[in-house]
C-alpha cells in the first residue's frame, strides 16, 4: 500500500497492511478469547446442571441462602456498567474524549460497587459459618452434604466471575491511561471497542449466574 | 502491494531474522514469530529430554519381572511424571509452537501472526507452567498418574498435585493463545490472491488442531482447577463422600484428553501431506478431502471422549453412541492415508530423510489407528482396558505419528530455519533407527497387553518378561535414533553446507524466500495465482549452494 509509506495512521502495527486489517483481527481475536471463556465457564455450568438434576431440593434449599434481593441489586449495577460502557464506546467513536474518559470511570466505579457488594454478601456468609470445606456449620436443614455443593459452586462460580471483573477493572484502567494521553482519534479506538466486548461479556456471564445461584425455586 | 521497504545490504553477510540481532534480550523480548518458534523448540526439546528420562527408567524397570530397581510408589510417579512431560510439555505444543509457529505466517503470505506479543506471551506461560511442573517433580513428584482420576487426586494421594495442576493450567493457556492466534492469523492475515482453498494442507490441519485447542483446553484447564480447589478447600464436587461423582470428572477430562490426541497428531498430518507432495512432486491427491478431513476429525475428535470410560459406569446407551462414533473416526483419518498413498502413485519420488519419516509416520499411524478401532469396540475394549495393548496403541498414534511427523517436519524445513543443510546420510540412519527401535519397542506391548498385561504396575508375571525385555532394547535403539539428530542439527546449525532458498526444489511460499528469512519474511508481500502444489511450476530440484 503505496499511501502508507507516507502517511502512518495511528495506532496501525508494523506487521498489518491497514487498520481495517488491524482491526478485524483485534475483534476477532477478542470474539475467539470469548468463545475459550464460554467453554472455560461451559464446564463449570454443565456440572452445576448435572448437580442439580441430581440433587434438585437441595438446590432450592442452597439457593436460599443467598439473599435474591442482595442479587438483583448486583444484577442491576452490573447492567448499569454495561450501559456506561457502551457509551464510552459510543463517546470515543465521535471523538469526544473527556466524556469517554468520564463513561469509562464510572464503568469502574459501578464494577467496584459490584464487587463490594460482593464482598459483603461473602464476609456474611462467613459470619453465618456457610463456607464450605472451612466450616458448614451454620446449615441445619436437610440435605447438608448436596447443600454444600451447592454453596460450594456458588463461591467458585462467583469467584473465577470476580476474577474476570478485576482484570476488566484493569483493562479499563489501562484504556483510561491511553485516551488521557491521546491514543486514540474518531478512526482508531479499537482496543477501546475490544475492552467493551469483554466487560459486556463478563456481565451475561453474570446475567447467568443470578438466576442459578439466586433464584432457584424462588415460589417456595 | 509493497508494504515492507526493500532493506540494502549493509555488508556481504544477508540480513535475516537470526543476524538481526544478538544478545540474549534481543531472544527473550522478541516478538517474530520465529525466533519464539526457536524459543519453542529449544524448551519442548528440554521436555523431551526429561519425558525421555522417565521412559528410560520406566523400560529398565520392567526390564525384569520383580519390582526391584524403584519401589511401586515410585514407579507410580515415573509413568505419572512422564505423562505429564510428554503430553502437556512436549506433543501437545510440538508440532503447533515451533514449525506451526515459524511456518504459518510465511504460508499464508503475512508478515508475522495477528498478535506477536500475545505470542511472546504464549511462550512465558509455557516456561512458567513448565517451571511448575519441574518445581513439583523437584519436590518429589505426583503419582495420580497423568489422568489425575478424582477422587485419588483430589482427596487421597500426598503427592505435589496442586502445585502440578497450576502448571498444566498455566501452559494450558499458552496452547489456547496460540490457537487463537492461528485462528485470527489465518482468517485475516492472508495475503491477496490466498484464497482457503489456496492454503497449502499444514495451515489446513493447524486451523484444525487450533479449533480444538480453543474449544477443548478451557475445559480441561477448570477441570483441573476444580481438582486443586477440592484438594486445597476440602471440598466434594467428584468426591463421592460427600455427594460428589468421580465420574463427571474423568467426562470432563476426557472432553478435552481425547480431542488433545487431535491436537498432537492433526499437525503431524499436515507436515505427512507436505513432505509426500514435495519428495513425490506431484499435487496432494485430492486436496480439498484432505483439508477437509482435518475440519471433520476436529469435529468429530469432540464426541468420542465416552469412549475412555466403557468400564467406569456409562449406560449402555451411550457406551453404543461413542463406540460408534468412535469407528466413524476412522473415516477422515483413512481418507487421508489414501490420499497420500495415491500421491505417491506415479510421483517422482526422492528417498531423502523427511520422506522416510513420512513413511514410517504413515505405516505406524495405519496401524496405531486399526487397533484403535479394536478400543472402540466394546466387547474388546472390556478385554484389553487398562493394559499395554492400550499403551501400545496410544503410542502408536502419539510417538509413531506425531513424533515421526516432527522430526520429518524438523528435517524438511531446517534449511529454511537455519539455512543450512543436515547430513543426509546421518539423517536417514536416524529416520531408519526411529523406525526400527519404535517398532521393536511398543510391537511387543500390543501383544503382552493381549495377553492381560495391566498398565501402571512396576512388577509382572515372569511369562511376561520376552516381550518386556523385547521392548526395552528397542526403546535403547529408539533413544539412539533420537540422539543422532540431536548432535547433528548442532553440528549442521554451524558447519554444514549452506542451503539456499529452496534446496527440495519445493512449491510452498516458504520456499520462495531466503534461508533463513527476513525478519520482516517478505520484502514484497506475495501475490498468490494459483492452486498449492503446483509442480508443473516448480524448477527440478537445486543444487544445495557450497
Amino acid at each position: 500500500m503505496a499511501e502508507q509509506a507516507q502517511v502512518h495512521p495511528l495506532g496501525l502495527r508494523h506487521h498489518f497492511n491497514n487498520l481495517d486489517q488491524q482491526l478485524e483481527a483485534g475483534t476477532m481475536g477478542m470474539w475467539v478469547f470469548l468463545v475459550t471463556e464460554i467453554m472455560f465457564f461451559g464446564a463449570l455450568f454443565c456440572s452445576y446442571a448435572i448437580y442439580r438434576s441430581v440433587y434438585p431440593e437441595a438446590w432450592a434449599l442452597g439457593s436460599h441462602l443467598n439473599s435474591s434481593t442482595l442479587g438483583a441489586a448486583m444484577t442491576v449495577v452490573l447492567l448499569m456498567s454495561s450501559l456506561t460502557m457502551a457509551l464510552g464506546v459510543r463517546s470515543a467513536a465521535l471523538g469526544n474524549q473527556r466524556v469517554v474518559i468520564l463513561m469509562l470511570s464510572l464503568t469502574i466505579v459501578l464494577g467496584l460497587a459490584f464487587m463490594g457488594m460482593k464482598g459483603f454478601e461473602y464476609y456474611h456468609h462467613f459470619e453465618d459459618k456457610l463456607v464450605p470445606g472451612y466450616d458448614f456449620s451454620g446449615y441445619h436443614g436437610a440435605h447438608a452434604g448436596p447443600v454444600q455443593m451447592f454453596i460450594s459452586f456458588y463461591f467458585i462460580m462467583t469467584a473465577i466471575h470476580a476474577t474476570h471483573m478485576v482484570v476488566g477493572v484493569g483493562l479499563l484502567s489501562v484504556m483510561i491511561w491511553m485516551t488521557s494521553r491521546g491514543r486514540f482519534n474518531r478512526q482508531y479506538y479499537a482496543p477501546l471497542e475490544i475492552t467493551g466486548l469483554y466487560w459486556h461479556f463478563v456481565d451475561i456471564i453474570w446475567i447467568f449466574l443470578f438466576p442459578m445461584l439466586y433464584l432457584v425455586d424462588l415460589h417456595k | 502491494m509493497s508494504t515492507t521497504p526493500l532493506v540494502p545490504p549493509q555488508s556481504e553477510v544477508k540480513k535475516n531474522y537470526l543476524n538481526a540481532g544478538y544478545g540474549i534480550k534481543s531472544w527473550l523480548l522478541t516478538t517474530d514469530h520465529k525466533r519464539i518458534a526457536l524459543l519453542y523448540l529449544a524448551s519442548i526439546t528440554f521436555f523431551f529430554l526429561i519425558g525421555g528420562l522417565f521412559a528410560l527408567l520406566i523400560r529398565l524397570e520392567l526390564l525384569t519381572p520383580a519390582g526391584d530397581l524403584v519401589t511401586s510408589e515410585t514407579y507410580n510417579k515415573l509413568f505419572t511424571m512422564h505423562g505429564v512431560i510428554m503430553i502437556f510439555f512436549f506433543l501437545i505444543p510440538s508440532i503447533p509452537a515451533t514449525l506451526g509457529n515459524f511456518l504459518v505466517p510465511v504460508m499464508v503470505g503475512a508478515r508475522d501472526l495477528a498478535f506477536p506479543r500475545i505470542n511472546l506471551l504464549s511462550w512465558y506461560l509455557f516456561v512458567i507452567g513448565g517451571v511448575l511442573a519441574i518445581y513439583s517433580m523437584m519436590a518429589g513428584g505426583v503419582d495420580t498418574g497423568w489422568t489425575f482420576y478424582t477422587p485419588y487426586s483430589s482427596v487421597y494421594s500426598n503427592t505435589h498435585v496442586v502445585v502440578m495442576i497450576i502448571g498444566i493450567f498455566v501452559a494450558g493457556f499458552s496452547s489456547i493463545l496460540t490457537g487463537l492466534n492461528f485462528i485470527v492469523t489465518i482468517h485475516t492475515m492472508r495475503a491477496p490472491g490466498m484464497t482457503w482453498f489456496r492454503l497449502p494442507l499444514f495451515i489446513w490441519s493447524n486451523y484444525a488442531t487450533s479449533l480444538v485447542q480453543i474449544l477443548g483446553t478451557p475445559v480441561v484447564a477448570i477441570t483441573l482447577a476444580l481438582v486443586a480447589i477440592e484438594r486445597v478447600f476440602k471440598l466434594g464436587i467428584f468426591n463421592p463422600t460427600l455427594g460428589g461423582d468421580p465420574v463427571l470428572f474423568q467426562h470432563l477430562f476426557w472432553f478435552y484428553s481425547h480431542p488433545a490426541v487431535y491436537i498432537m497428531v492433526l499437525p503431524g498430518m499436515g507436515v505427512i501431506s507436505e513432505i509426500i507432495s514435495a519428495f513425490s512432486r506431484k499435487r496432494v491427491f485430492g486436496y480439498e478431502f484432505v483439508a477437509l478431513a482435518s475440519i471433520a476429525i476436529s469435529i468429530l475428535g469432540f464426541l468420542v471422549w465416552g469412549h475412555h470410560m466403557f468400564v467406569a459406569g456409562e449406560s449402555v446407551y451411550s457406551a453404543l453412541s461413542f463406540s460408534f462414533l468412535s469407528f466413524l473416526i476412522a473415516i477422515p483419518s483413512a481418507i487421508k492415508v489414501f490420499n497420500w498413498t495415491a500421491t505417491l502413485h506415479k510421483g517422482s519420488i526422492s528417498f531423502d530423510t523427511p520422506l522416510l519419516y513420512a513413511f514410517g509416520f504413515i505405516g505406524l499411524f495405519t496401524v496405531g489407528g486399526l487397533t484403535g478401532l479394536f478400543l472402540a469396540s466394546l466387547g474388546l475394549n472390556v478385554h484389553v482396558h487398562d493394559t499395554y495393548f492400550v499403551v501400545a496403541h496410544f503410542h502408536y498414534i502419539m510417538v509413531g505419528g506425531t513424533v515421526m511427523a516432527y522430526m520429518g517436519g524438523i528435517h524438511y524445513w531446517w534449511p529454511k530455519i537455519s539455512g543450512r543443510m543436515y547430513p543426509e546420510g546421518w539423517g536417514r540412519l536416524s529416520a531408519l533407527l526411529v523406525f526400527v527401535g519404535f517398532n521393536l519397542t511398543f510391537l511387543p506391548q500390543f501383544v503382552v497387553g493381549y495377553l492381560g498385561m495391566p498398565r501402571r504396575y512396576h512388577a509382572y508375571p515372569p511369562e511376561f518378561q520376552i516381550w518386556n525385555v523385547l521392548s526395552t532394547a528397542g526403546a535403547t535403539v529408539l533413544g539412539l535414533g533420537y540422539a543422532l539428530p540431536l548432535i547433528y542439527f548442532f553440528w549442521s546449525a554451524r558447519y554444514a553446507a549452506k542451503a539456499g532458498p529452496n534446496p527440495w526444489g519445493a512449491s510452498g511460499l516458504e520456499w520462495q524466500i531466503d534461508s533463513p528469512p527476513i525478519t520482516e519474511n517478505f520484502e514484497v508481500t506475495p501475490v498468490i495465482t494459483g492452486p498449492p502444489y503446483d509442480y508443473r511450476k516448480v524448477l527440478p530440484q537445486e543444487e544445495p549452494v557450497g
